[in-house]
């Protein structure tokens, strides 16, 4: 069994001008020691789901319909105070910007000691001890004397490291990182993904790492979502993600990123258009209007994920068009489907 | 490099030459004391006509510095900065410098005034350098430059607020071109959009650059976007220039090992290669740059540092023919 599944999420913030359906019919499953990738554009609805996960949605943004389940345990319904046993234990969350998200007017240690209090049996001098070794796991330099510092004193790259510390304190099941190297410097970026990595193989986690840099999922990432307008347009493994794009939007957020290794200039190809408003969302595919090979049905009618591989799904109708898909779940050994 | 000795000689085949300069900032450190913050120091370079020079670096290593000085937005602490021949030094050369020079500022959001319609701050430049005579002709002038960035005429009347951040930086871009000019400072152009939305903006740049014969100095601290657009790649580090070589040359064989770690901490968006990339981290933060390094700045995180790093600071030398580096150990 997955340890975290979560089917048919529907989470809509409902505003004066109408209701925004930010993510619209999500499912997905996260199996131990996993990286999954969420990707996809500002609006698409990634934030949303780990917030929908966590439940720290606010006001006036709820979750509609669907299910989570931690363990086989659902989440979706779970009062607050239950809820709160689970944040920060079972699963922690690592916020995009360093810069705002620890408490500058307590220190570093202060904060660290006291998810570990709140968790966990140990006392003060217990959770202090605690707090210098995660210090020294995310390879701060003389933790003894940085529990006493404030947040100001440290640099961007430090204080994502003492935010991965803190989450990772309780030692969670699993780790939601949104957006986690943004904010930072590339090469400041690349300490903490390797730190990421290194603290996940050691501590046998699972991580959901939401970003909108390719790289950064080829770099870390098993499996991948693709999102788009609050629906996820394909999933499956990083490598059949990268390299059997089986949707349009994929493709087309593949060929728009410049690559390092061409010698020749090429042009770039941009995805026609903006991103769709929220509030006026089509009956059909949301991508639909800015898809160069859009048909009749497609904006008439959502498509639903159909298996394009073992390990694949993909939601466009070009699939179904071509027989390129499967009702089921292939068999093992089953090979992907050929882009057409 | 002009690496000549003064009095700087101009050649006329570059549009702009920036000869050592340099621009401190007196940060308050304490009750009367003020100390020297180093933004750029020392740094020289030259764009030819027609060409995209990229700048690059990490936050705080003065790359936006850099182009606020040439535009003459600070007044650089020393240094000079020559434009079509002509050093900018006077009253006119200034006026006339800021006519055919321009900037695209990073954030679309902040850059473009709320009280004023997408026709007003589109004309701007116009009516600040009296470009057109008449009304209709400035009508008619921001209504083409408007289709040149890809923006809808009829949208002329309305508010910054009522577009896209893509559409946005489109306005800025076309009040960039309002006056006409031949060399454009693109500050950060594309790192407040989308993926999608920002292959739209480097197309059209490029696009624009081949009509008009336009010149670039691109900063940005995305890698692959700078090599995309760039013709070459200059690098800098703590208000020093590092490196500069051709965008193929520099990113397929940097000489500086910064360049070289910066490189292999650029992600790349396949996971196989990814897999194979030998990544080169580097250990601890940058220097502050209120107390920088004796010597090279780099060599507190460089792994081939020597003696020689702490006495004194690397100048630009041609490694390879048209490959500039500032290391001792190259």
């Amino acid at each position: 069994m997955s340890m975290l599944e979560v089917r048919d999420l529907h989470t809509s913030f409902f505003t004066p001008s109408g209701e925004v359906k930010a993510v619209n019919g999500l499912s997905f499953s996260l199996d131990k020691g996993k990286v999954l990738g969420i990707v996809g554009e500002s609006g698409s609805g990634k934030s949303v789901t780990a917030y929908s996960i966590l439940q720290i949605l606010t006001n006036p943004g709820r979750i509609v319909s669907g299910s989570i389940k931690l363990h086989g345990e659902e989440l979706v319904g779970k009062s607050n105070d239950e809820m709160r046993k689970i944040r920060g234990n079972k699963i922690s969350i690592i916020f995009q910007d360093p810069m705002t998200s620890l408490n500058p007017t307590f220190t570093i240690g202060n904060q660290l000691e006291e998810a570990i209090l709140l968790h966990t049996s140990r006392n003060k001098k217990q959770a202090e001890e605690r707090a210098v070794e995660m210090l020294r796991l995310v390879g701060i330099s003389e933790p003894e004397k940085r529990i006493h510092q404030y947040a100001y004193e440290l640099s961007g790259g430090m204080r994502q490291r003492v935010m991965i510390a803190m989450a990772l304190a309780c030692e969670p099941d699993i780790l939601i990182a949104d957006e986690p190297t943004t904010a930072l410097d590339v090469t400041i970026q690349a300490q903490i993904l390797e730190l990421m990595l290194a603290l996940q193989k050691e501590m046998g986690m699972s991580i959901i790492m939401i970003t909108h840099d390719m790289g950064v999922i080829a770099q870390i990432c098993d499996e991948v979502i693709v999102m788009y307008a609050g629906g996820v347009c394909e999933r499956g493994t990083a490598d059949a993600i990268f390299y059997h794009p089986m949707h349009e939007y994929t493709r087309g957020l593949m060929r728009s990123i410049p690559q390092m290794n061409d010698d020749e200039k090429t042009r770039l190809v941009p995805i026609a258009g903006t991103p769709i408003d929220l509030l006026h969302m089509p009956s059909g595919c949301p991508f639909a209007p800015r898809c160069d090979r859009a048909m009749k049905i497609c904006l008439k009618e959502k498509p639903r994920e159909y298996w394009v591989g073992r390990d694949h799904l993909s939601a466009c109708w070009m699939n179904v068009k071509n027989n390129a898909c499967y009702e089921e779940r292939p068999a093992e050994g089953t090979m992907e489907v050929e882009d057409p | 490099m002009s690496e000549t000795a003064s009095p700087f000689t101009p050649n006329p085949e570059y549009l702009v030459q920036v000869n050592h300069l340099k621009q401190y900032f007196p940060i308050s450190t304490g009750f009367l004391k003020t100390t020297m913050l180093k933004a750029v120091d020392d740094v020289s370079f030259d764009i030819r006509r027609g060409e995209t020079l990229g700048l690059v670096g990490e936050s705080g290593c003065g790359k936006t510095t850099v182009g606020r000085s040439m535009l003459q937005l600070y007044k650089p602490t020393a240094g000079e900065i020559w434009f079509d021949g002509k050093k900018i030094d006077s009253k006119e050369s200034l006026r006339e410098f800021r006519r055919r020079a321009q900037m695209v500022f990073q954030d679309p959001y902040s850059s473009l005034n709320p009280r004023m319609t997408v026709a007003d701050i589109v004309a701007e430049p116009i009516d600040v350098h009296k470009l057109c005579a008449g009304k209709k002709e400035r009508e008619e002038r921001v209504r083409h430059l408007m289709k040149l960035v890809g923006l809808n005429t009829e949208h002329a009347t309305r508010y910054a607020h009522e577009f896209s951040g893509g559409q946005r930086q489109r306005i800025g871009i076309a009040r960039a071109l309002a006056s006409k000019p031949e060399f454009i400072v693109c500050d950060e152009p594309v790192s407040a959009l989308d993926v999608s939305i920002q292959a739209q903006v480097i197309n059209m740049l490029e696009d624009l650059q081949r009509q008009l014969g336009l010149t670039y100095l691109f900063i940005a601290h995305d890698i692959s976007v700078v090599k995309h657009i760039s013709n070459r790649i200059a690098v800098m580090y703590l208000g020093h220039m590092m490196e500069l070589a051709s965008a193929n040359e520099l990113t397929r064989h940097p000489l500086h090992p910064y360049t070289i770690s910066l490189m292999s901490a650029v992600p790349v968006p396949d996971p196989q290669e990814s897999r194979k990339q030998k990544r080169i981290v580097l250990e601890g933060d940058v220097p502050s740059p209120l107390k920088t390094p004796s010597g090279c700045p780099f060599r507190t995180r460089c792994s081939r540092a020597t003696k020689a790093c702490a006495e004194s600071c690397p100048a630009m030398r041609e490694a390879a023919p048209g490959h500039f580096v500032a290391c001792h150990n190259v």
